[in-house]
């Protein structure tokens, strides 16, 4: 059971037949954008596309500010001003990149969550899911390496806390720290092999991401019922699905094109609303800002890196019993890469026999909250670390992991589901009436 | 594990149920101020951006410097609007090292104002994007949402600022500014009022001078603000209407499918 049963590509001409039997490569574009598609897949379907996008423009941008960008601790402010000033249009593709960025993760973080809600990283699509989280991972390293290369200041504090982060691993923490700077401290040598790794990673990015539609291409799209395409023949799967092109790139399209509408009032209008003014200082080794803070994207995650205090009986039974090794730092850095390691392994934390949140009446609920709690650990990330914030970080925190580790697991024995539809029309015919010709024109 | 973290925070929250907000550090007195630049429809007044110029050069460039700004860009469009030789002549003011001469000469148009760490003071060509005027509240934002950053207001405020309390701090004189974070800045008070006089016989008294070279310095910061706002709206306008035409192609081919012909 190899995807869902459709029309395949069949060259016609002599020329496409002979390019056919050598380099079937009009046949793959084919079935790639021909592929069937549930037809009830709702508007938070619509970020893939967006990703996909925002992958382009930030390599297409970055590719022409590397060609004025000069990786040195001495200069690259400078160059920055350059680009900025001197450079035609130098400025726009400046903003265009850092806000793309902003998108990039307004985006990924919607696609997860819609994952989350609807199921989509249960069988069979454990891998779409596993290689999402990798790129979701890359993502972060890359954009937190792009923030350094403007050398400012929250570019060489935010390096230096960051990279100090791989120095708490007990033993063999310190080499690894030292390998990442290449140095003893944040200095010319990180600078430039971040430029280098932020050059290479959106090019794993991409790699991945062919794999992360492979996958899904083969399974199938999850839908918002939950409900798997009947497969038995292609007259039953096209009756719960239609083609991709046209109908879901022009819906794609219309929803990027609004998306896009607001990206370019940001940019236009007010472009450095995200970004941190201490980045217009340029980096100061003896000055420390009075506040470090990541990007808005990775408010989440660290504030449950500092949520984790020696002040916290967890992390005080962690170190007794590892007589010492784990300490607090290293604690949150563990509990830091363990939220993100929960949620990867989502697909068999999650008990439940169906798929769709839709149909899970307790779920819903716990879900919801799981979306306040990420954003309020994005607000938390933002605050000073005092009363009574980490107390609020702690306990976000703990819901946190309490959500993959507790509910989903739980959730599959103790809830009562409410019944599915059989299929995708009759769930599409509730909402649209029963179509007159349910066959689509190809 | 789960279960004690969960128990240990509920048992940090407990313990500071009761505990009280933090107050914010110092109050901060940042004045709002009305700049001609600031929202989507907003542009530098040339007049100001003039005035301004004749501020810094006349007072700030004493000690700062600007020295990522190119002279010939106070001939561009959308900001200070000099003529050429306006620039050439401008220019002549500031002597710059050649390292061809091996000597100094005067400036001109192509190159920096120069730089200025003389009396560590720190350069201004980004200070009022390194700046921020409103904060919060509590973290989220929305005050810079609504107000702008407010970097040409802190700017401002900070120049009129000044109680004029001093104190002296290890050797160093502070000077009390209601603007400055901490409240005591090691700058004495640059204005008076009446510093410069205006050739087009505006107002010279503090507050027109202090409002005058905080958007000096916010042209400075971002000279190419105009460009960026044209290629801002035509790129919305272009999208809205995309945005439409792609809408109705959408309903169209979706009528079918959805039994509406």
């Amino acid at each position: 059971m190899s995807g869902i049963p459709h029309d395949h590509y069949e060259p016609k001409s002599n020329g496409a037949k002979w390019m056919h039997t050598r380099l079937p490569v009009v046949g793959l574009i084919y079935d790639t954008i021909m592929i069937p598609t549930p037809k009830n897949l709702n508007w938070m379907w619509i970020w893939g596309i967006v990703l996909a996008f925002c992958l382009g423009l930030q390599i297409i941008t970055g590719i022409v500010l590397a060609m004025h960008y000069t990786p040195h601790v001495d200069f690259a402010f400078a160059s920055v001003e350059h680009i900025m000033r001197d450079v035609n249009g130098g400025h726009m593709l400046r903003y265009l990149h850092a806000n793309g960025a902003s998108l990039f993760f307004i985006a990924v973080y919607a696609h997860i969550f819609r994952g989350l809600y609807y199921g989509s990283y249960k069988a069979p699509r454990e891998i779409t899911w596993i290689i999402g989280m990798l790129i979701y991972l890359l993502m972060m390293g890359t954009a937190f390496m792009g923030y350094v290369l403007p050398w400012g200041q929250m570019s060489f504090w935010g390096a230096t806390v960051i990279t100090g982060l791989f120095g708490a691993i007990p033993f063999i923490g310190e080499p690894i720290q030292t390998l990442l700077l290449g140095g003893p401290a944040v200095d010319n040598a990180t600078l430039n092999r971040f430029f280098s790794l932020h050059y290479l990673f959106p090019f794993l990015i991409a790699g991945l991401v062919i794999v992360h539609i492979w996958a899904f291409h083969t399974t199938g799209n999850n839908n918002p019922t939950g409900v798997e395409v009947r497969r038995g023949s292609k007259e039953e799967a096209k009756k719960d699905t239609v083609s991709f092109w046209p109908y879901f790139v022009i819906k794609d399209l219309f929803a990027l094109a609004v998306i896009l509408t607001v990206f370019f009032a940001i940019v236009g209008f007010m472009p450095n609303y995200l970004g941190h003014p201490d980045n217009y200082i340029e980096a100061n080794a003896l000055a420390t800002p009075a506040h470090i803070v990541p990007e808005w994207y990775f408010l989440p995650f660290y504030a449950i890196l500092r949520a984790f205090t020696s002040e916290v009986w967890v992390v005080q039974l962690a170190s007794f019993v590892t007589g010492g090794i784990v300490d607090a730092k290293f604690f949150g850095v563990l509990a830091m890469f363990g939220a993100i390691i929960v949620m990867a392994l989502a697909p068999w934390l999650d008990t439940s026999s169906v798929r769709s949140g839709r149909y899970r009446p307790q779920f819903k609920w716990w879900f919801a909250l799981l979306v306040i709690d990420f954003f309020a650990l994005m607000w938390l990330g933002a605050m000073p670390a005092e009363e009574p914030y980490a107390s609020f970080s702690l306990i976000a925190s703990a819901y946190w992991f309490g959500y993959f580790l507790i509910i989903l697991p739980l959730m599959g024995v103790i809830e009562k589901p409410l019944p599915q539809p059989a299929s995708i029309e009759e769930d599409f015919e509730a909402h649209y009436g029963k179509s007159s010709d349910a066959t689509p024109a190809e | 594990m789960l279960k004690n973290i969960i128990t240990s925070a509920a048992t940090a929250l407990a313990l500071t149920a009761s505990a009280a907000f933090a107050a914010g550090g110092g109050e901060q007195h940042i004045e709002d101020i009305a700049f001609s630049f600031e929202g989507p429809f907003g542009s530098y007044d040339q007049n100001q951006l003039q005035r301004g110029l004749k501020v810094y050069t006349e007072v700030c460039s004493a000690c700062h410097g600007l020295k990522f700004v190119p002279l010939r860009t106070l001939a561009d469009e959308g900001g200070v609007g000099f003529t050429e030789d306006q620039v050439r002549a401008y220019a002549q003011n500031f002597e710059v090292y050649d390292s061809e001469l091996e000597d100094t000469r005067p400036a001109t148009p192509v190159d920096h104002f120069p730089a200025n760490t003389g009396a560590g003071a720190p350069d201004l060509s980004l200070m009022a994007k390194a700046r921020a005027g409103f904060h919060g509240p509590y973290g989220t934002g929305i005050s810079q949402l609504v107000n702008g950053i407010g970097g040409a207001e802190y700017i401002a405020s900070l120049l009129l600022g000044y109680t004029g309390k001093e104190k002296e701090e290890a050797g160093v004189t502070l000077y009390e500014n209601t603007a400055f974070p901490g409240g005591w800045i090691s700058m004495g008070p640059p204005l008076a009022g009446e510093d410069v006089d205006f050739d087009d016989g505006h107002a010279n008294d503090l507050h027109h001078e202090a409002v005058d070279v905080a958007a000096f310095l916010m042209w400075t910061a971002e000279p190419k603000m105009m460009a960026r706002q044209h290629a801002g709206f035509v790129g919305v306008l272009i999208l809205a209407i995309l945005s439409v035409l792609l809408y109705l192609t959408n309903k169209k081919i979706w009528a079918p499918i959805k039994g509406k012909h």
